[in-house]
């Protein structure tokens, strides 16, 4: 066993901080607290942008790559680095969704046209994705889906609605899960395709979440042509497409980092206004020693990715324990804060903006977004310790 | 980054758990609990054999000269097994002392008999308060002649009623403040002003009372430097509080087996109960917490052995295992019904443990404020 990081790792750490503290402007607006970078206004979504340009340019939107992609060949761990600083520090930059979830699924599947076509885009930061999975009547049950891509001629035809779709109002491509046999048993009549948001016939339309944001949408397909080459992986081999994609999008966060970031704000408020109640005391430090075991988990998985032991349960464990804790965090605060913990952005008394008010309304979605947790604990309870399913 | 067991200790862990599984069976542990000596003499010396006793002991003292973390990766089958009988108390406690604190004599003397299996040792450190820092310690050496005088009550001390030789920790000073002015003494068990009654405990493992009347010990028999011994101290509690952490580890992860090959083989409704949501979220549950406990000890056990500070690594270690390991043992006995209700079954062996383990070398509000304290809390 080892814990320390090697020197290069520690050199790329401080780099990655200096790269913030240059490039993040100090006032809170600026600040991405995660999901949200989409619902910025357009004055902060162009910076969002922008520094995904820069992020791009320095080479780390690729870290981990294959050199014959543009990628540097390095370690998870040091994707994991940025990763932690960038979110500890809600520095903005990062689709989490091309650069963390669809570029390695397409490194595993994609076509070698299909990579040149797509992994520089998300390699400089020019193009955003977005995943066009959920539907209203397939959430956990995922591959119940009814969305239907009918083959004709050269392309498949889409027809159907996706729902729940984050940032499908600012991507410019997506992937989506569509039925392509009606015949075959549900998983297996499932195909994986790459689409053009601006592709003629596809129309969003915004869902407004309860802390008042606009992360998510509704997608209509109408008719939606996309060209066959933007199949991944065979036909009607869609799920095990997309069963790789949910597997690295649950250790795609260092939710870990996010929480410790929280707790740490409201830790220091703490300090400016003793007394602080025993039990409340108590209840941050237990805290700060689960933003420790998140951490030491989420590092294994980027330990087993490098040492290509593919993460299995470990991952839903990393995610289900990381997004709770987060509630657990958000809970904290806003007892800690009081009254003062109600008030939100733009109140005169807010304490960082209404940080902690947030949070606690956002987190309602941690145990729900990227699967739910019940669906993180089956796969533990069946694929970590062997249990039967019914 | 290295999450991996090297080699040494893969073959370390394999050993321990084939032998352990033959050599301690839940017989035995039961055995010892009613047993008044609480072990065998034929089990220590086996494990005299194995280099088991003076695994980090080095080599010149006749030991094996192994890593404090193959002793976890030991401790951790030794608390999946609830092995009874003195090999926390000598080895951890009494071994890591001497190591700290003896001088070359003393370790030349005491070492290779510790590694032989010829010398039983335990610490005497925990008082009337049940406390385990330096303003605790009430129980006084006063010097006389050519020595000391030790006066008071020392209680929940490990195995002293086996012991041969105990290390007093007694005040002999009053200075600055509560961690100066204590020192650590080699007392003979036999001594005749020592009175030791053993404890009736829920786990029948052995802790005592013992009662020091004026037994006198000379100056030869101090470890370290007189008035500094709560330095010493500290570092032995940083490392026993961890060894703890590894025999609690080893405890989550039979517990977490135990319930998982129960809720497999367990039919109603006709199904498997591990087939059901409300079983399978609760052994969930139970896995990420061996996770977050394993991971959390190994990491305070490589900076220990690193010699790397590890205030807050050690106090969340023991914090979270403490409370982990209870909850885990509530939610195996739900999972198994009745059936681990009776005392036939072995789970309550190891839900006595979780409390008493728990509440060893500092319960989680103990380490909890020492995290809140190392913050600024």
């Amino acid at each position: 066993m080892e814990f320390e990081f090697t020197q290069e790792q520690e050199a790329f750490r401080s780099e990655v901080r200096q790269f913030i503290k240059s490039e993040l402007p100090s006032e809170l607006k600026w600040r991405n607290y995660y999901f949200d970078f989409y619902s910025h206004d357009d004055e902060v979504g162009n910076f969002t942008r922008e520094m995904s340009l820069k992020l791009g340019a320095k080479g780390w939107l690729s870290l981990t790559w294959p050199k014959k992609y543009g990628g540097q060949g390095a370690s998870p761990i040091l994707q994991l680095i940025l990763q932690e600083e960038l979110e500890y520090n809600h520095c903005p930059g990062i689709d989490i969704f091309g650069v963390t979830m669809i570029a390695p699924t397409m490194l595993k599947f994609a076509s070698e046209e299909q990579k040149e076509e797509h992994l520089p885009g998300i390699a400089k930061g020019e193009v955003f994705w977005c995943e066009a999975l959920s539907e209203p009547d397939a959430g956990s049950d995922l591959a119940s889906l009814k969305t239907v891509a009918r083959e004709e001629d050269s392309t498949f035809v889409i027809n159907g609605q996706k729902v729940w779709t984050s940032g499908a109002h600012q991507a410019d491509w997506a992937i989506l899960l569509a039925r392509t046999s009606q015949e075959l048993p549900k998983h297996r009549g499932l195909s994986f395709f790459l689409v053009d948001m601006k592709t003629p016939g596809i129309s969003v339309n915004p869902l407004i979440n309860m802390a008042n944001n606009h992360e998510f949408n509704e997608v209509f397909f109408e008719d939606v042509r996309v060209p066959k080459k933007n199949m991944v992986g065979d036909k009607n081999k869609g799920w095990y497409v997309v069963m790789t994609l949910l597997a690295f999008e649950r250790w795609s966060i260092p939710f870990y980092a996010i929480a410790h970031r929280y707790l740490e704000d409201v830790i220091n408020y703490v300090k400016q206004r003793k007394p602080l109640n025993p039990a409340l005391r108590y209840r941050l430090s237990e805290l700060l020693i689960e933003c420790e075991v998140g951490r030491l988990l989420h590092y294994r998985i980027a330990w087993m990715q490098k040492s290509r032991e593919a993460p299995d349960y470990e991952a839903a464990a990393v995610k289900v324990y990381t997004l709770e804790l987060n509630q657990r965090v958000a809970a904290a605060s806003m007892e800690v804060l009081g009254l003062y913990g109600i008030l939100t952005k733009g109140s005169k008394w807010a304490y960082l903006d209404g940080e902690a008010a947030w949070n606690y309304l956002r987190c309602i979605g941690n145990s729900l977004e990227m699967g739910s947790s019940e669906v993180d604990r089956n796969i533990i309870a069946m694929r970590g310790l062997g249990l039967p399913s019914r | 980054m290295d999450f991996s067991l090297t080699e040494e200790q893969q073959m370390l862990q394999k050993m321990a758990r084939d032998f352990l599984t033959t050599e301690c069976p839940k017989s035995l542990v039961r055995n010892m609990v009613k047993d008044e000596k609480g072990y065998t003499d034929e089990l220590w010396k086996k494990m005299a054999v194995l280099g088991w006793l003076g695994l980090v002991i080095p080599e010149q003292y006749g030991g094996g000269g192994g890593s404090f973390g193959n002793l976890i990766i030991l401790l951790e089958e030794m608390g999946r097994a609830c092995l009874p009988g003195p090999f926390f108390s000598t080895v951890v406690l009494g071994g890591l002392t001497l190591l700290e604190a003896a001088n070359v004599e003393q370790r030349q003397e005491l070492l290779p008999k510790l590694a032989q299996g010829n010398l039983l040792l335990t610490l005497a450190l925990t008082e009337a308060t049940a406390g385990y820092s330096a303003a605790d310690i009430k129980v006084k050496a006063i010097p006389k002649n050519d020595g000391f005088s030790i006066q008071g009550t020392k209680l929940f001390v490990p195995d002293a009623h086996i012991a041969d030789y105990l290390i007093c920790v007694a005040r002999t000073g009053h200075s600055k403040g509560p961690d100066s002015g204590i020192t650590l003494f080699l007392v003979e068990s036999k001594n005749p002003g020592i009175g030791c009654t053993l404890l009736k405990t829920i786990a029948g493992d052995k802790q005592c009372e013992v009662v020091f009347d004026k037994v006198k010990v000379s100056n030869s028999s101090v470890f370290g430097e007189v008035n500094n011994g709560w330095h010493s101290i500290e570092k032995v509690l940083q490392k026993a509080t961890v060894a703890k952490c590894a025999e609690i580890v080893g405890g989550m992860k039979q517990v977490l087996d135990l319930t998982v090959d129960y809720a497999k083989q367990r039919v109603q409704f006709d199904h498997p109960i591990g087939s059901f949501q409300a079983i399978q979220h609760c052994c969930a549950n139970m896995q990420i917490d061996v996770l977050g406990c394993s991971w959390l000890t190994y990491k305070a056990a490589w900076l220990l052995d690193k010699g790397l500070p590890a205030t807050q690594e050690v106090a969340m270690a023991k914090a979270w295992t403490s409370e982990r390991f209870r909850k885990l043992t509530a939610l195996a006995h739900q999972i198994h019904g009745a059936i681990a209700f009776a005392e036939d079954h072995d789970l309550h062996l190891y839900y006595k443990r979780a409390k008493v383990w728990e509440l060893s070398l500092g319960d989680a509000y103990f380490h909890l404020d020492k995290i809140a304290t190392g913050i600024g809390l």
